[in-house]
């Protein structure tokens, strides 16, 4: 069969799997300074589900920075105008509470209505009110997550974001993009060849990814929203490989062997325009561009093992960024620029270890023995990445600090090369 | 007198049979040709039987060549094994390597893809570069025989396409390794 055919036959399906098993998501460690916090029932929630509170209270539980505390239903229901009596809640030693309703509104519509209490303080941090459609109380229940985690936390919530994939079954593969809780995966490709390295556009309209389906690693860009067939984005003779965009998702690192050995060049994302960007008798893979556009950073073994380096995105001298041990690879900064995680070999286990870029301290942040693949949370809380569980490819999650730890696998499939997207655009 | 004449003349067709069937590797005789009739014996003369000449048509389609799915021919031989984080080329696949220099350097039209493999430790991109570098050297093994840089392209796999997924020495060896493919098989 000629490869043309086959890339003919390579189907693309924009299918939703709701019938079929989705990830499932265990947290396996917690962390200090858990925020007490209780998810009152919202007041007619049942009529619109999944029930609102249980998917914020899932959120919220799933970050590791809150203990989500029982709440007992309450007669009649609380709803986000309801007078609380706050004492009662400290008497449950919550720290926070929502409370919120849900209410049929015009055109088969619902408003969604929540409040957000500092319980210590009596005092509103505010709410938030919105109009939807029937399905949209998921996506709506995340966007009340994010805005409680921000603010009790400070920090910017990644319940409405997310996350790529790989998924083996059997001799079938496919790209799959789900929620950050794992609901909701689709199949953006599915193929009988391999797939990976599939990496974001800035603005989560993209993915570039690796495909095997003409016999060969070849790099393709497909727009989420286009159910047409992909065609080839980085083609060249030899090998095509390691994507990773710009900022301003207008180029693509990546990595060619069309001129010998394996060398890092920069493409328009529409493939057109190779640069050279290192020489070295090595090979230089795994770019990842720093957030300020500045660097990127890459794998190369010039030196006689595989080390992380760095060069001037307009191209320079390269710079040695890991000194210890002989295995460090797959680096990728942090969005604030600050951290930089990266895989590390130790006595010969693969694990999550993270540089501190200014002190160049580092800290391994997982235990496991087949580590791969990290990839930061947008708000650069937790790092997803792969691994083995049971002879099966799972996905794992650690918080930055290596506190929180969570575990994510489909049954009878191989997960594998996550990437974690963007906050979507508003 | 019968029966010689049978006897002569069936000598006479596995003579030409014979003949037929000594053919040098360059000038193979497409399969057809031996489905021929038998030409009848004279009745009553003593005159010999001419034998038939089969002219020969070379293959000029390397993909028909019946050596590359022939087991008991080198260039069925696909596979060149690596050691651990190596790319050298063993002594043992040296001879399966010009085997296939040999042929490429025959079929001027012939085009090679070299697949490269690795075990499964380590970053997966990091392995397709491992890859390359093995199926490089075949590569350049190959041109460094005789066969233009032009027919052949090596590419990697990785460790995306594993012959086995056991954590053992003797699996991870086995997908140590260069594939090679001829067109029609890619």
């Amino acid at each position: 069969m000629t490869r043309t055919l086959r890339a003919v036959l390579a189907t693309l399906a924009l299918v939703a799997d709701h019938a079929q098993a989705q990830l499932a998501i265990e947290i396996t460690g917690g962390g200090g300074n858990q925020i007490p916090i209780a998810i009152a029932q919202f007041a007619g929630e049942a009529q619109l589900p999944p029930a609102i509170s249980d998917v914020v209270e899932a959120d919220l539980a799933r970050s590791g920075r809150f203990k989500t505390l029982y709440s007992p239903a309450q007669n009649p229901p609380l709803t986000e105008a309801s007078t609380v009596d706050l004492g009662a809640w400290r008497s449950r030693n919550a720290d926070a509470l929502v409370v919120g309703g849900v209410y049929p509104a015009a055109g088969g519509r619902y408003e969604v209505r929540f409040r957000l209490y500092d319980v210590p303080k009596q005092a509103s941090l505010g709410g938030l009110s919105f109009t939807i459609t029937r399905d949209q109380a998921r996506a709506t229940a995340h966007r009340i997550a994010d805005f409680v985690y921000e603010k009790l936390t400070g920090d910017k919530g990644v319940f409405s974001t997310r996350i790529a994939y790989v998924e083996k079954r059997g001799p079938q593969f496919r790209l799959m993009v789900a929620d950050a809780d794992g609901e909701n995966a689709q199949a953006m490709l599915t193929s009988n060849e391999p797939i990976m390295s599939p990496a974001w556009s800035p603005d989560g309209s993209r993915l570039a990814y690796v495909s095997f389906q003409q016999k060969k690693p070849i790099i393709y860009v497909q727009r989420l929203a286009d159910a047409r067939q992909p065609v080839p984005t980085v083609n060249f003779r030899g090998s095509n490989s390691a994507p990773a965009w710009s900022p301003d998702g207008r180029s693509l690192a990546v990595a060619l062997s069309r001129d010998g050995g394996t060398q890092l060049f920069l493409v328009g994302a529409d493939g057109a325009g190779a640069r050279r960007l290192t020489s070295s008798g090595g090979i230089d893979t795994e770019p990842a561009f720093s957030p300020d556009g500045q660097w990127i950073y890459f794998t190369s073994d010039r030196g006689g093992s595989p080390q992380i380096y760095r060069v001037a995105a307009g191209g320079g001298d390269v710079q040695r960024v890991t000194f210890s041990g002989d295995y460090n690879v797959s680096p990728r900064p942090s969005p604030d620029g600050k951290t930089l995680a990266y895989i590390a070999r130790n006595a010969g286990r693969y694990q999550v270890a993270a540089m501190d870029l200014g002190t160049r301290q580092t800290q391994v942040l997982t235990d496991g023995a087949r580590d791969e693949s990290p990839s930061f949370a947008p708000n650069g809380k937790m790092i997803l990445y792969a691994t083995d569980a049971g002879g099966r490819g799972v996905l794992a999650a650690t918080s930055s600090d290596g506190r929180v730890k969570q575990r994510l696998s489909m049954p009878a499939a191989d997960v594998r090369e996550p990437a974690w997207g963007p906050y979507p655009a508003n | 007198m019968t029966r010689i004449l049978h006897a002569v003349a069936a000598a006479a067709l596995a003579a030409t049979f014979l003949a037929a069937c000594q053919s040098t590797p360059d000038e193979q005789a497409p399969a057809e040709v031996e489905e021929r009739k038998p030409t009848p014996p004279a009745p009553t003369t003593t005159k010999p039987i001419p034998p038939t000449v089969i002219p020969a048509t070379p293959i000029t389609d390397p993909s028909k060549d019946p050596r590359l799915k022939d087991p008991a021919n080198v260039l069925s031989k696909r596979s060149v094994f690596f050691d651990f984080d190596s790319d050298a080329i063993r002594a043992e696949f040296v001879p399966l390597i010009e085997a296939h220099a040999g042929f490429l350097r025959q079929y001027k039209n012939a085009k090679m893809l070299i697949q490269g493999n690795t075990d499964d430790r380590g970053s997966r991109e990091y392995n397709l570069g491992l890859g390359q570098r093995r199926a490089d050297a075949v590569k350049r093994r190959l041109v460094l025989l005789g066969a233009t840089e032009a027919q052949i392209e090596s590419v990697s796999l990785g460790e995306e396409k594993p012959v086995c997924t056991q954590q053992t020495e003797e699996c991870w060896a086995r997908n140590r390794r260069a594939d090679i493919l001829y067109g029609g098989e890619f």
